[in-house]
Formats: structure tokens, C-alpha cells, sequence
């Protein structure tokens, strides 16, 4: 070796692989406006659609006249139901087993259905001809309150469903019912109630909230009806499922479909589902052979385009007095609006909900849910939460603070208590998973001794002894959390959508000079794909990341794949990557061999190369054996250096983290400021500590505002209110707190990498820990607990309620 | 075509002088997207709040979203496509950005590094809080911020010449 050799250190940090904090290939091109969203598209003689929607929640359409509107200039056409049924397509099946109207077919369920559809030359024109749309409606009963859903009155929402007592996941017990879902041993649950020392019990409600991306919805379908072909640009997190559908729907064969996602302006599972503004595009453009551009304004999004949440969690935990828990019952009311569009994978009408034993050894369990429709936009989305698990920790994690309360004991203990044991994994938990690793104690001992925990604590006690005597108005809140997730959607063998099952899948090729480009069957709205899968594939096969290059979305060049959301990209396709990865290595094993004419077996990997075993001067690198599989391939053996892999998981991943919020609050005006936020992620394998840094700061932020004020609400004629960011709770610069980030690391035992993705964690996290930060501030007053959202003039009501104000 | 009389208006984009007729109604951002194809600036909400469409016009920022056409006759706009250095290198803030991974989908950055880009020139050594308010205009749904204002301050010490810090994690 002479001087100019470089280090080991050397070869390792050129690769950029695993581990490091590679700055993003994205912001090149983000940072100059140069990305290319849906809206940037501009297809030769495109044109726009828009919707004409309904002001009524509930309403029959007796009506509906566009001889006005198709006077204007430019307007081309105006869709209705009554056109789609030609195309059977005035409906169209749902994920969760329903059906949706595509335009409003004789009724309108909730305010902002789509009505009909207009196509015109511009924008501007679309829009002066939906005013010029008559609609005449009869108005009918609004049902908004889900409690009153399966009231013997209540009034039919679907009449479609008239007379069918059997869902799509089992037995309907009353016109408005959608499903009864039951998991978990009810007697033994029962017995474990009524042998416990202590209960409690509490109806935990989740707003209905938004998940509300910057970018709306939108999409570009191009129908070339010469060669019989159609292309659909989209804001899509599922670009293969979004072509199976279409294919179903359209009768297009799937080969001469064109799903392409370009660069996507944030997701958070707003973007996996299929929306009437997909189809009817699809459907002018079939008619018309010209292309339709649809995108959706922020009104319409907020209001139509899915839901999160809303759901109502009635949560009762037995105990023995030393504050062992002995059994868990949940019952869920879910409020899914007018269809059932839930998007979970098809057996799972309520996602992963049975996560809600948490992080704790619960014996026994019982969990039921029951569905129902109101006069409210369909949806119910996984708003960066894989599958109701967001809802599932906001459940357990208030609930043992409500437990620790009744017990008098602190939330932190009762949580180290309860947790299931580093010993115990991979652990059964009662409700049916197999949570794969963790190290729950590490975790919450770190973050106590970092934040300070038991000195936090006595400054509360002091502070809550200064209010008594009237010293101070500001009283003080420490938010306990402590969540396992369950992401990674998911194994064959209980996870498909629509049939499909969802696995993902990767290709990697290796040119002669020894570069590469790999393509996924995910699709990054954000999260920095084009970055990370290149430091995968470079640590695995000793490439630098700079050298390969990562594409996603194209449907006709990417490998099927189920598309990213659920924190399923980085368990499944990352598994996949890792995999495809190394049946290159193999065979860069065979060619290196081959070169330095030693068995294979005599050959070390070496971060960029095979050395021979004891010999390291004898050693060929991945640039020169990428030369040699096209240019002399050993005999026998087929040239080019590439691989696939499609990855079904054997199990779901299990991240965790302890999160601790400490609040202040002003009992006279409700404002409540964050002086702390401390969040430990525990993600196994960390990819890029700085994207994983930056995916805990963003859902943070979501976190924190669906606690203390982001919903989506209805009054009681179901006009829905705070549809546009007026309203809706987006914090700007100035309300968002300061972020501070640990971690741990227990490798998932599964994993080709042992990573188990992380984006969603601080959202499932986040929102229990600001909750409870709220609830711990006023438990000295004797309150229990209070629903979120906390915006201000909640808090402030509810410390006037408990008699703060004199 | 609709047959709205459309009025002629004259801009200075990006260095560039335009000349087009409009209708009145003609919003900004949409003469810049659709008949300039500048199609940095975005639209995310098109009622002022989410600073997507930001640009600079005379100097000053404005949410093209909610500005006429006609209102900008005469005015010299910077869009993200004018932010780049001379040389086609990225400007301080455009490295600032990636360096402080003070982005992830794109979609707000091109309204928040011209906002910052003004920020700059009205307050060149802003601390933390000016730097959060002044980018209150500007909604981010990915980042919770706190890596923006650490962007905004790299470009600032790099334009002052002190010295850069490194990001936390």
C-alpha cells in the first residue's frame, strides 16, 4: 500500500451508507423549484375539472339542469351520476368493503359531496359555470351525533343498504350500523374485572381531525383512445394499487395504464385513497380523448378528501392495588361518515386498534368496535399513524394516567410497573400480536434521569401548593407516553388491500461502470427515499450513494409494490432493498472469485470489495467486478449484475419511545406554553439520524396540533365548520415548540437490517403526551379527564368548571 | 377563451421584462404557473395563510394567491427560479436549507426561502424569535420548523461571514 491508499475510515465514509447524516439528493433540486408536482404538469390541450357540491348534509337531488352552464364559452361538459352509470361508475367500492358514490346518485350524504363534475377549458371557466349549475334539493334529517346513530329513529342514511343485515365485516344490527368488530377473551377479561381491587373507567373521545398535506389532492388523467391508453399523473402515496383499482374499474387492461406519482407535497395518508375527483377526471378524459387536470382547493380537501380519527373509546382497566394491571376492556363507537372509506388493509375494519394494550403486560382483553354512519364526510385515514394505532395509544396512554390517578400512584412507576419485560419478547400480547423486540425500561429510565423527571415532579407540588394560596394563577402539567407502535403492514398471511397483499419490493441494477439505479414499489411524499435507499443499497453493496440513483412512482418501470404510508416503507420495502442488495453481493462473490481465481468461499466481504480470507492485497472492489459481470463473466454464468426482490414480512415491526411534555398553563386565560417537549424514539436500526431527527420534528408538530386544537367539527345541521386554515389548526413558526430528541436502539430480530421505520411514531407518541400534560395540570383540582382538542378556550372552560376562577 | 377584455400588463420577472394581456381577475400565481411556466411558487390554500405562493415584489413579500395580475403591472417579482447565485451555484439560503435539512416534500420551500430571502435583507442578523415571526406567513407541515430556523441562520452567518454551526443531531 502506498500513501494515497485510503483507510478503511476512508472507503466507509465514502459510501454514505447506513448510519450516516447523508445530506438529501431531494433538496437540489426542492430548493430551486424545481421539483415537479401534479399542478406543474401541463399536458398539450389540457383541460380542468371542477365540482359542483352540495350545501346540503342531507338532502335528496331531485334536480339537476346544466343547460346555463354548458352556454359559457369553453365549458365542455357537465358529468352527473346519471352519465357515470353508462360507465358503471356513479359508484365505486371503497377499501373498507363499501360503496361510494362517485357524484351524488338521487342523494347527498354529507355537506361538499360531489354533484357533478365540470369540464372546461380553464380554470376561471370551470369555475363561472358551477355557479351556473342548478341543483334543486329536498332537504332530509341531518345525523351528526354518532351516539345517535342506531337510535330506533334515526333517519335511513343508506337507503342502498336498505334491508342488507350482513357488512362487509359481519352482521349490521340497525340501519346505520357498518360493522361490530370483537377481538380478545370477553369472559376471561370479565373475570379479571370482577376479581380487581381497583377499576376505572372513562369514555376517551378523538376528534375527527385532518391530515391535510400542503399540497391538495389532484391529478392529470391523459386517455390516448388511439392506441388505448391511458396515463394518470397523481398525488398518489399508492401508484400500483391506484393502477390495479383502475384497471378494475375502467376495464383498461392494467398493462396500458399509466399510474405515475410525481414529487408529492406531503401525504400523511391523505393520499392513499381513491377520491371521486380520480375518477370522473378519468372518465372526461375517456370521453373527451383530451387530458383533464383535477385539483382540489383547500375547502374541498378539508371537507372532502377523508378524515382522521373520530373516534369515541369507552376504556376500562382492572388493577390490583400494587397497580398490576389484570385486564383491559374497550369498546369503540367509530363515526365513519356517510360510506365506510376506511383506509385499512381489507380484514381490518378497525387497522391495528388491537394494539391498544400498549406497552404493558395486560393477562386479558377485550376490545369491540362498532361502526356507524352520519352526515359526515367518508374517509378515516391513517393521518400519519399506521392503521388506528394513533388512537389505540392515545387510549392506553390516557387511560393508565386515569389508573394512576384512582391508585394514587406516579403515571411514570405505574408505567415501569406494567411494561412488558426485556425477557418477554418476542411477547403475545392478549390481543393477538406478536411484538417483536423492545427494551421498555432502558427507554423510560433515560428519559426520566434526561429530562429530570423527579425534580420535575416536586416543582408541580410546590407549584400546586403556591396556587392554593393564591400565589400564582399558572398551574403546571407533565405529559407522561409511552408507546409501541405497530407498523410495517404488512404479512401476507393477515394484511392485503382489495386481494393484493402487501409486501413491497425493490430492483436494483448495477451498470458496467459501476453505478446503479433501483427502483420501488414505494413512494416518498417527503420522506427522502431518493436518500436513504441509496445508503441501504451502498452499505450492502459497497457503492457510494452518490453513485446510485433511486427512482419511485412509475408504475410501467418500478417493481409492484403497495405504495408508502403506515410506516410500512423502510419494515417492508427497506427489507426488500436489503435483499435484493445482497443477491447481488452473491453474485459479485462468484465473479470476484472467479478474477482472483479462489474459491468463493476463500473471499471477505470489505465495506467496497471481497478480499481473500487472510490476504487483503488480494481483494477485486464492487467498480470492478460491476466491469466484469459484462465484460467476462465467469463461464456458465449469465452476464449483467441486477436483482429484484419482493419482501412479505414474516411479522409487523414494534418502534417505541417515551415522550415527556411539560406544560404551563394559565388558568385565567387557557393558554397553555410547552417549556419542555423531550421525545425518545426507539426505531431500531437508525438509517439517517438526520431525516429520523426531521420525521420526529414533523410529526411533533401534527401531534401537537391535534391536541390542543386541530378538528374538524359539524354543527348540528352538519355544515361542516373550520374547513380552511382560518380555521383549521395549522401552528405557524411562533406557536410550534422547541424539539428535543433522543434514542435507543433494539434492532428488530425480523429485520434484514433490523430497522423498523420511525415516521409516524411522534404523531402516535406526540398527541397522549400533550393530553396528558393537560389532564396531569388540573388532576390536583379532582378532574379526571378532558377531552381534546386543549385549544385554549377548552382549557379555560375547564378550569372555570373545576371552580379555577373563583 | 372565455370573452372577458383582457388588459395589458408589464412585469419584471426575475430580471425579465414580460409583457402579456390578462383578464382581470387573472390571479398572480396563476399568470406565473400557467402562463410562465414559474412553477415554483405553489398553491396550498389560496386564501393567504400558507405562504406557498410567496414572492417578493418591489422588495416586499406578498402571497401571489391572493394578488391580481393587474396589481402587479409594473412591479419587479423574484420567485425561487430568481434565487440561485450568478454562477448558477445555491444562494446561502438554498445551501442553508439542505445543509439544516430544513425541508422533506418540497412543497412549502420555495415560498419559505423567498420569504427568508427577504427576511434576510430587512433584518440581516435576526435571532431566533425574529426569525420565527418572521416566518409566520408560512405554513410547513413536514418539518416543525425548528430546522428551517436553523437554515435561515446558516445563510445568516454565511452572508455575514461568522461562523456556521452545525446542525443538533
Amino acid at each position: 500500500m502506498n500513501d494515497m491508499t485510503p483507510t478503511r475510515e476512508q472507503r466507509e465514509a465514502a459510501l454514505e451508507g447506513m448510519g450516516c447524516k447523508r445530506k438529501r439528493v431531494e433538496d437540489v433540486r426542492f430548493t430551486q423549484g424545481k421539483g415537479q408536482y401534479v399542478d406543474d404538469l401541463k399536458l398539450p390541450g389540457m383541460v380542468f375539472g371542477d365540482f359542483v357540491r352540495s350545501p346540503y348534509a342531507h338532502a335528496k337531488v331531485t334536480k339537476i339542469d346544466a343547460t346555463e352552464a354548458l352556454k359559457i364559452p369553453g365549458v365542455i361538459a357537465v358529468l352527473t351520476a346519471e352519465d357515470l352509470k353508462g360507465v358503471n361508475l356513479a359508484w365505486m367500492p371503497t377499501l373498507a368493503g363499501d360503496v361510494q358514490m362517485v357524484l351524488a346518485d338521487g342523494k347527498v350524504l354529507y355537506q361538499n359531496q360531489e354533484v357533478a363534475f365540470v369540464v372546461a377549458e380553464d380554470r376561471y371557466i370551470a369555475d363561472d359555470a358551477i355557479q351556473l349549475v342548478e341543483v334543486e334539493y329536498e332537504e332530509l334529517p341531518v345525523l351528526v351525533d354518532p351516539f345517535q346513530s342506531m337510535a330506533p329513529d334515526a333517519p335511513v342514511l343508506r337507503p342502498d343498504l336498505e334491508g342488507k343485515t350482513e357488512g362487509a365485516h359481519g352482521p349490521r344490527k340497525h340501519h346505520n350500523h357498518i360493522f361490530n368488530w370483537g377481538v380478545g377473551d370477553k369472559d376471561e377479561t370479565a373475570k379479571a374485572f370482577s376479581e380487581a381491587d381497583v377499576t376505572i373507567k372513562e369514555l376517551i373521545s378523538y376528534h375527527r381531525t385532518h391530515p391535510s398535506p400542503l399540497e391538495t389532492c389532484q391529478c392529470v388523467a391523459s386517455m390516448d383512445k388511439v392506441k388505448g391508453e391511458l396515463t394518470v399523473y397523481g398525488t398518489f402515496q399508492a401508484p400500483h394499487v391506484i393502477r390495479t383499482v383502475a384497471s378494475l374499474l375502467s376495464t383498461i387492461p392494467e398493462h396500458k395504464i399509466h399510474v405515475i406519482a410525481p414529487d408529492i407535497g406531503g401525504g400523511f395518508g391523505n393520499k392513499v385513497g381513491a377520491y371521486p375527483g380520480y375518477i370522473c377526471a378519468i372518465v372526461a378524459s375517456i370521453v373527451t380523448g383530451i387530458p383533464v387536470k383535477w385539483v382540489e382547493d383547500r375547502m374541498e380537501n378539508l371537507s372532502t378528501t377523508s378524515f382522521a380519527r373520530d373516534y369515541h373509546m369507552t376504556t376500562e382497566i382492572a388493577a390490583k392495588n400494587d397497580g398490576t394491571v389484570t385486564g383491559l376492556k374497550v369498546h369503540v363507537l367509530a363515526d365513519h361518515g356517510g360510506f365506510d372509506a376506511c383506509a385499512d388493509p381489507s380484514k381490518w375494519p378497525a387497522g391495528f386498534f388491537n394494539i391498544v394494550t400498549g406497552s404493558y403486560d395486560f393477562p386479558t382483553a377485550h376490545l369491540e368496535v362498532d361502526g356507524v354512519y352520519t352526515n359526515k364526510a367518508p374517509g378515516g385515514v391513517a393521518y400519519r399513524c399506521s392503521f388506528r394505532v394513533t388512537e389505540a395509544a392515545y387510549c392506553i396512554e390516557r387511560a393508565m394516567d386515569i389508573l394512576a390517578q384512582k391508585l394514587d400512584m406516579d403515571p411514570a412507576d405505574l408505567r415501569l410497573k406494567n411494561f412488558v419485560k426485556p425477557e418477554q419478547f418476542p411477547y403475545q400480547s392478549a390481543l393477538g400480536w406478536e411484538y417483536d423486540s423492545g427494551d421498555y425500561h432502558t427507554a423510560m429510565h433515560k428519559a426520566m434521569d434526561t429530562i429530570g423527571y423527579r425534580e420535575l415532579r416536586a416543582e408541580q407540588k410546590a407549584k400546586q401548593e403556591a396556587f392554593k394560596r393564591g400565589e400564582t394563577r399558572e398551574i403546571m402539567g407533565i405529559g407522561v407516553s409511552f408507546f409501541t407502535e405497530i407498523v410495517g403492514a404488512g404479512p401476507s398471511k393477515n394484511c392485503d388491500i382489495l386481494g393484493v397483499a402487501m409486501f413491497d419490493s425493490a430492483e436494483i441494477r448495477v451498470h458496467p461502470t459501476g453505478s446503479v439505479i433501483s427502483r420501488m414499489g414505494t413512494k416518498s411524499q417527503g420522506q427522502g427515499h431518493e436518500t436513504t435507499w441509496a445508503q441501504i443499497i451502498a452499505t450492502e453493496i459497497g457503492i457510494p450513494a452518490a453513485d446510485i440513483m433511486v427512482e419511485e412512482g412509475n408504475t410501467d418501470t418500478a417493481p409492484y409494490g403497495l405504495g408508502t404510508y403506515g410506516s410500512r416503507s423502510t419494515p417492508v420495502a427497506g427489507a426488500a432493498i436489503a435483499l435484493a442488495a445482497r443477491k447481488i453481493r452473491n453474485k459479485a462473490q462468484m465473479i470476484a472469485a472467479h478474477m482472483l481465481e479462489v474459491s468463493e468461499y476463500d473471499l471477505e466481504w470489505d465495506i467496497d470489495g471481497f478480499q481473500v480470507k487472510g490476504n487483503p492485497q488480494a481483494r477485486k472492489s464492487m467498480k470492478e467486478i460491476a466491469w466484469a459481470a459484462y465484460h467476462a463473466p465467469p463461464p456458465n454464468m449469465e452476464p449483467g449484475l441486477e436483482a429484484v426482490s419482493y419482501y412479505d414480512p414474516p411479522n409487523m415491526t414494534y418502534p417505541f419511545g417515551a415522550y415527556f411534555c411539560v406544560m404551563d398553563i394559565d388558568v385565567d386565560t387557557g393558554v397553555a406554553k410547552t417549556r419542555r417537549f423531550y421525545a425518545l424514539d426507539d426505531c431500531g436500526t437508525r438509517i439517517n439520524p438526520m431525516i429520523i431527527e426531521g420525521q420526529v420534528h414533523g410529526g411533533l408538530t401534527e401531534a401537537f396540533a391535534i391536541a390542543m386544537g386541530q378538528e374538524i367539527t359539524y354543527d348540528e345541521m352538519g355544515n361542516v365548520m373550520g374547513a380552511s386554515f382560518m380555521d383549521f389548526f395549522i401552528p405557524t413558526a411562533v406557536e410550534t415548540p422547541h424539539w428535543e430528541t433522543d434514542h435507543t436502539v433494539t434492532p428488530s430480530p425480523h429485520h434484514p437490517i433490523g430497522a423498523k421505520g420511525v415516521g409516524e411514531s411522534p404523531n402516535v407518541g406526540g398527541v397522549p403526551a400533550f393530553s396528558n400534560a393537560v389532564n396531569d395540570a388540573f388532576q390536583f383540582m379532582g378532574s379526571t379527564h378532558i377531552q381534546m382538542p386543549h385549544d385554549a378556550w377548552r382549557i379555560w372552560q375547564a378550569a372555570k368548571d373545576l371552580g379555577a376562577h373563583g | 377563451m372565455s370573452d372577458i377584455e383582457q388588459i395589458p400588463v408589464t412585469l419584471t420577472v426575475n430580471g425579465k421584462k414580460v409583457q402579456r394581456f390578462v383578464e382581470p381577475r387573472t390571479l398572480l400565481i396563476h399568470f406565473l404557473r400557467e402562463e410562465l411556466n414559474v412553477t415554483g411558487p405553489h398553491i396550498g390554500c389560496e386564501t393567504s395563510h400558507c405562504g406557498a405562493c410567496t414572492v417578493e415584489m418591489n422588495g416586499m413579500s406578498v402571497k401571489s394567491c391572493t394578488l391580481f395580475t393587474a396589481q402587479a403591472d409594473g412591479a419587479e417579482l423574484t420567485t425561487i427560479e430568481g434565487m440561485a447565485n450568478a454562477d448558477g451555484t445555491l444562494s446561502a439560503l438554498q445551501e442553508g436549507f439542505r445543509q439544516m435539512h430544513g425541508l422533506q416534500c418540497g412543497f412549502c420551500t420555495p415560498g419559505m426561502i423567498t420569504r427568508a430571502h427577504t427576511l434576510l435583507k430587512e433584518n440581516p442578523n435576526p435571532t431566533e424569535e425574529e426569525i420565527r415571526m418572521g416566518i409566520a406567513g408560512n405554513l410547513c407541515r413536514c418539518t416543525g420548523y425548528q430546522n428551517i430556523v436553523k437554515a435561515i441562520q446558516y445563510a445568516a452567518a454565511k452572508l455575514n461571514g461568522t461562523d456556521i454551526q452545525e446542525a443538533a443531531e
